[in-house]
């Protein structure tokens, strides 16, 4: 019986002490006609042999692409340290850290890695952790409602450059409380919003305005001047950013004269694996008079009876395992193992390893685009910088050439074309340090080859 | 503990400034000279300056400084501390598995892809349901869909009234923070004292706005709600929906299966039943099942199968789906360790899980009940789960469930769980799971009696427990009112 330990000899003497006959007696409380059937749907057990044999025949099938794609989930290189101590049973088999003198490692790790997140968004309290990146920023939009007093709108203004997917997951998850989003457009030709866009809405109600940078393009934002309109005219500013990125951008408690007043985004590049989409983790961080508003766990560091250091969960009375309906999230498990892995991640970069992995990265996109932008029926979408990402559009479907582009290979980029339709056949390409000089040029070879015929 | 492990500092006091651990980052020095200068950094982050050494070194330490189920027993009701095999693990973070990006195509994707649609169906059987998504990314995200679900059926039908949801004072608070997160009212019904919900203040909420109920079976006081069947039947004739808070479902699995209880939605918490690990809070997994007429409002993406191929449904395959909960498919890694658990259990595999665990249950309810422990419902058989209350030693001799649970840990138990439910006060939720041998439960009894005598004699002792641990008990009061979460910059 799989990772059942008992003898039949402690079966019979187990049942003798209940003061049952059999196995069955324990559930003469379930009524008969309740009971479960043999569940033929479930296939036969496997030895652990024969399962490994299994995945590693499905793994196989999955042919790993050399990957230009990110949108939200990117190919950075993970130290081998991280993941062999992440997995160490103590981290990876231990509980939600309620019991703190049994769990002074997890919390420990946890007040670190929310010194690093503060640090690195300039803010100055940051939590243990939400979900992943998209209904972190759903959480953010909760809470710039209940933080804004001031306004009644039930409404955010939301740049059209933020991920669009966080934007529908969003959308999912606090319509039924009727708070909506209103789009702000922006300029096809630089790919960034312009202020015209936002005077449009000067004077208006909205609780905050939700920014992302570097944003859904890889283009940069003027995130001061819109830290400072959003300010002026009564709204909070939600930042939506790529930690990597933040090892050379301004960090967004810096944006503007005052900042912005919620950080949030996906932890996934800082030593968390692509893995189809999950398990990464969402962080959010914020400004000190919101922090009795923030979702989620927080841990604090306190003293003994002793008075020897040492750390628990804090400011619980935020949470729904004490505070049930007035919680300010249902919230509750969290992806505290991703947490681990990037602070272990971090600790190994520093800040110079992170500056470097982040600039090679913004590199690489720079020679990516010097190799292709010449191909015949490629053409760059935005004039301007981009940090590691960028949109191109193509003389086919991109659908088409992510396909054909696999079959070489290469996992192309990701189509936008659905959430924008204003490109024609528009690809959004990424690279990381882990590409190098021939890396790119053999994309650029293969692309031509899809978009050109052998003929390159 | 040994002391360095004790008295390891914060990561910060390792560092030195321009230390680093070189091999891991790239060669080249940072240079973003052609990005606008108004937009770049200018402090340097605080993040720690230290070698390789260092690091694995701290986070070693670290690592044990923390109770884990690796490491000893972890009796956490409702959180089913169960064993998670390292198969799971190894197989799951197969270098072709870590490298798929969420979007590689499904052409690229065929295996990884039909163990997500395999693992759909197992789910589908075991629970009884008719469909499955498994994008949610923990328990409270599944009730979010499954609430969000009952919701889109309503309005869906036109009946725009329906907003109140029914959950018992027992409920996990994920529960009611759910219901209010959906727009929903929540309306308390309270739990009878056998245990199961009261059926007559359940008459008394129904009516013409009820939204639904949320149940959990075996409920959180460890015992199965023996009315299920009437309860069904009042709340299906007012209009509203049956929701199953799947987190005990290691009590019933393979003997009950909520689709065949009446439950209209399920949320499994695959972190639990499934052995998926904890990892120190999370990642955990909320899988949903659905009947028939809540299918077309699964969140998305689920896989579909086409004749051999695997593919991940699109908007336009599922047009009244609630959505997507999160950037991609969920916790998709999570999943496929439960995948390769499900496959390792097989069939018998599952028939077994809920005796044994309930054997465990029940055998350590017995044997704690002999040694002179009150349990909360001395007439019930234990689920895989039951409750010891403390009420009597409390007024006796002071003794609360925090002591015991902090005492605990110095005889190298993980304490059960204390904070909850909140209908009871000063008790212990024990739950032993399947895995853990005879040899341990006895060994549990003798450290309850134990530190019943110890209290007896010196409560003062207990009073200060423990102190094997890296710290000893810490001041929560000044953790909240003097809050230092960061290390200064
Ligand atoms: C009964 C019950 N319901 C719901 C939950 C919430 O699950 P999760 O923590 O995965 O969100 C839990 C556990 O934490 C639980 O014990």
């Amino acid at each position: 019986m799989p990772f059942i330990p008992h003898t039949e000899t402690e079966i019979r003497s187990m049942l003798d002490t209940i003061g049952v006959n059999e196995l069955e007696a324990i559930f003469d409380e379930i009524p008969d006609d309740l009971r479960c059937g043999q569940l033929e749907g479930v296939p036969e057990g496997l030895t652990e042999y024969e399962v490994t044999r299994l995945l590693h025949q499905r793994a196989a099938e999955d042919q790993a692409l050399s990957c230009f794609a990110g949108a939200g989930a990117y190919d950075h290189h993970i130290p081998a340290a991280v993941w062999e101590i992440t997995t160490r049973g103590e981290f990876y088999s231990a509980y939600t850290p309620y019991q703190a003198e049994a769990s002074q490692g997890t919390l420990q790790l946890i007040y670190e890695y929310q010194s690093m997140m503060a640090s690195l968004t300039g803010m100055d309290i940051s939590n243990a952790s939400l979900y992943d990146g998209a209904s972190a920023l759903a959480e953010a939009v909760l809470m710039a409602v209940r933080a804004n007093r001031k306004s009644k709108s039930r409404k955010l203004l939301v740049a059209g450059t933020v991920n669009p997917t966080y934007r529908k997951v969003t959308n999912v998850i606090v319509h039924n409380q009727n708070i909506s989003l209103d789009e702000v457009p922006f300029d096809n030709a630089s790919g960034t919003t312009v202020t015209a866009a936002l005077e449009a809405h000067a004077g208006e109600d909205y609780a905050a305005l939700v920014i992302q940078q570097p944003n859904f393009f890889g283009s940069l934002e003027a995130v001061d001047e819109m830290t400072d309109w959003a300010h002026a005219n009564g709204m909070l500013v939600v930042a939506v950013a790529n930690p990597m990125t933040l090892a050379a951008l301004k960090a967004p408690g810096q944006w503007g004269e005052k900042g912005a007043d919620i950080a949030c985004g996906e932890g996934q590049p800082l030593g968390v694996p692509m893995s189809s989409g999950g398990p990464y983790y969402g962080f959010m961080c914020c400004k000190q008079p919101l922090a009795r508003q923030m979702p989620g766990r927080i841990v604090g560091r306190t003293v003994d009876l002793d008075g020897n250091p040492g750390f628990a969960l804090t400011l619980q009375a935020r949470e729904q395992h004490i505070r049930r309906s007035k919680a300010t999230s249902n919230i509750c498990t969290n992806q505290g193992l991703c947490v681990t892995a990037s602070t272990i991640y971090m600790s190994l970069l520093g800040p110079e390893g992170l500056a470097r992995v982040a600039s090679a990265s913004h590199k690489n996109m720079n020679a990516l685009l010097a190799a292709i932008k010449d191909i015949d029926g490629v053409s760059v979408a935005h004039a301007g910088p981009s940090f590691h990402e960028a949109l191109i559009t193509l003389s086919k479907p991109a659908a088409v050439v992510i396909e054909q582009m696999a079959n070489l290979g290469f996992l192309a980029g990701v189509s936008v074309s659905e959430d924008y339709p204003q490109y024609e056949n528009a690809l959004l390409v990424c690279t990381t340090e882990t590409k190098n000089d021939a890396d790119i040029a053999a994309y650029a070879t293969a692309l031509n080859t899809v978009l050109n015929g052998e003929a390159a | 503990m040994v002391d360095a492990v004790k008295m390891e500092k914060v990561i910060f006091e390792h560092s030195v400034s321009g230390r680093r651990a070189t091999v891991q980052a790239p060669a080249v020095a940072a240079d973003f000279s052609d990005l606008p200068s108004a937009l770049l950094r200018e402090d340097k982050p605080l993040l720690p300056e230290t070698s390789e050494l260092q690091v694995v070194r701290h986070y070693t330490r670290l690592s044990q400084k923390n109770f884990s189920i690796d490491t000893q027993f972890y009796p956490l009701g409702s959180c089913t501390m169960k064993y998670n095999p390292r198969a799971c693990n190894t197989l799951a973070m197969l270098p072709n598995f870590l490298a798929r990006h969420p979007l590689a195509p499904a052409s690229h994707s065929q295996g990884f892809l039909a163990c997500m649609h395999d693992l759909q169906e197992i789910l589908q059987e075991v629970t009884g349901m008719k469909g499955v998504s498994l994008t949610p990314m923990a328990g409270a995200q599944g009730e979010f869909a499954g609430v969000a679900m009952i919701m889109a059926y309503h309005r869906q039908r036109g009946d725009m009234e329906r907003n109140e949801i029914i959950v018992p004072d027992a409920a996990h608070g994920t529960n009611p923070a759910t219901a209010v997160m959906c727009g929903c009212v929540v309306k308390e019904i309270p739990t009878g004292p056998d245990g199961d919900v009261d059926v007559e203040a359940l008459k008394a909420v129904v009516g013409p706005n009820t939204a639904g109920i949320m149940l959990t079976n075996p409920s959180t006081v460890g015992v199965f709600e023996r009315k299920i069947e009437e309860i069904s039947k009042i709340v299906h004739e007012a209009g509203g929906l049956l929701y199953y808070d799947g987190a005990n479902l290691n009590a019933i699995l393979g003997k009950v299966r909520p689709g065949d209880m009446g439950f209209d939605v399920i949320h499994m918490n695959l972190h639990k039943t499934f052995s998926t690990p904890h990892g120190g809070g999370g990642p955990g997994s909320g899988a949903v099942g659905v009947s028939e007429r809540l299918v077309p409002f699964m969140p998305m993406p689920h896989v579909l199968k086409e004749g051999d191929r695997y593919r991940y449904v699109t908007e336009a395959d599922v047009p009244d789906s609630i959505g997507r909960l999160s950037g991609w498919a969920g916790n998709a890694g999570v999943n496929l360790r439960a995948y390769i658990y499900a496959r390792l259990l097989g069939r018998d595999g599952m028939h077994r899980v809920a005796e044994f665990a309930a054997l465990n249950a029940n055998y350590l309810q017995a044997r704690l009940s002999a040694a002179g422990f009150d349990l909360a419902y001395p007439d019930r058989r234990a689920s895989h789960e039951f409750i010891v209350t403390l009420k009597r030693q409390a007024k006796d001799i002071g003794l609360t469930a925090t002591d015991i649970a902090k005492r605990l840990l110095d005889k190298c138990f993980h304490a059960p769980t204390i904070y909850f439910p909140l209908l009871l006060t000063s008790c212990l939720l024990i739950e032993t799971t399947e895995n853990e041998a005879k040899e341990d439960l006895d060994a549990f009894v003798e450290a309850m009696i134990e530190i019943l005598r110890e209290a007896e004699a010196d409560i003062e002792m207990i009073k200060g427990a423990p102190y094997t641990q890296p710290v000893r008990r810490l001041d929560d009061v000044k953790a909240a009112r003097e809050l230092d979460v960061v290390w200064p910059n």
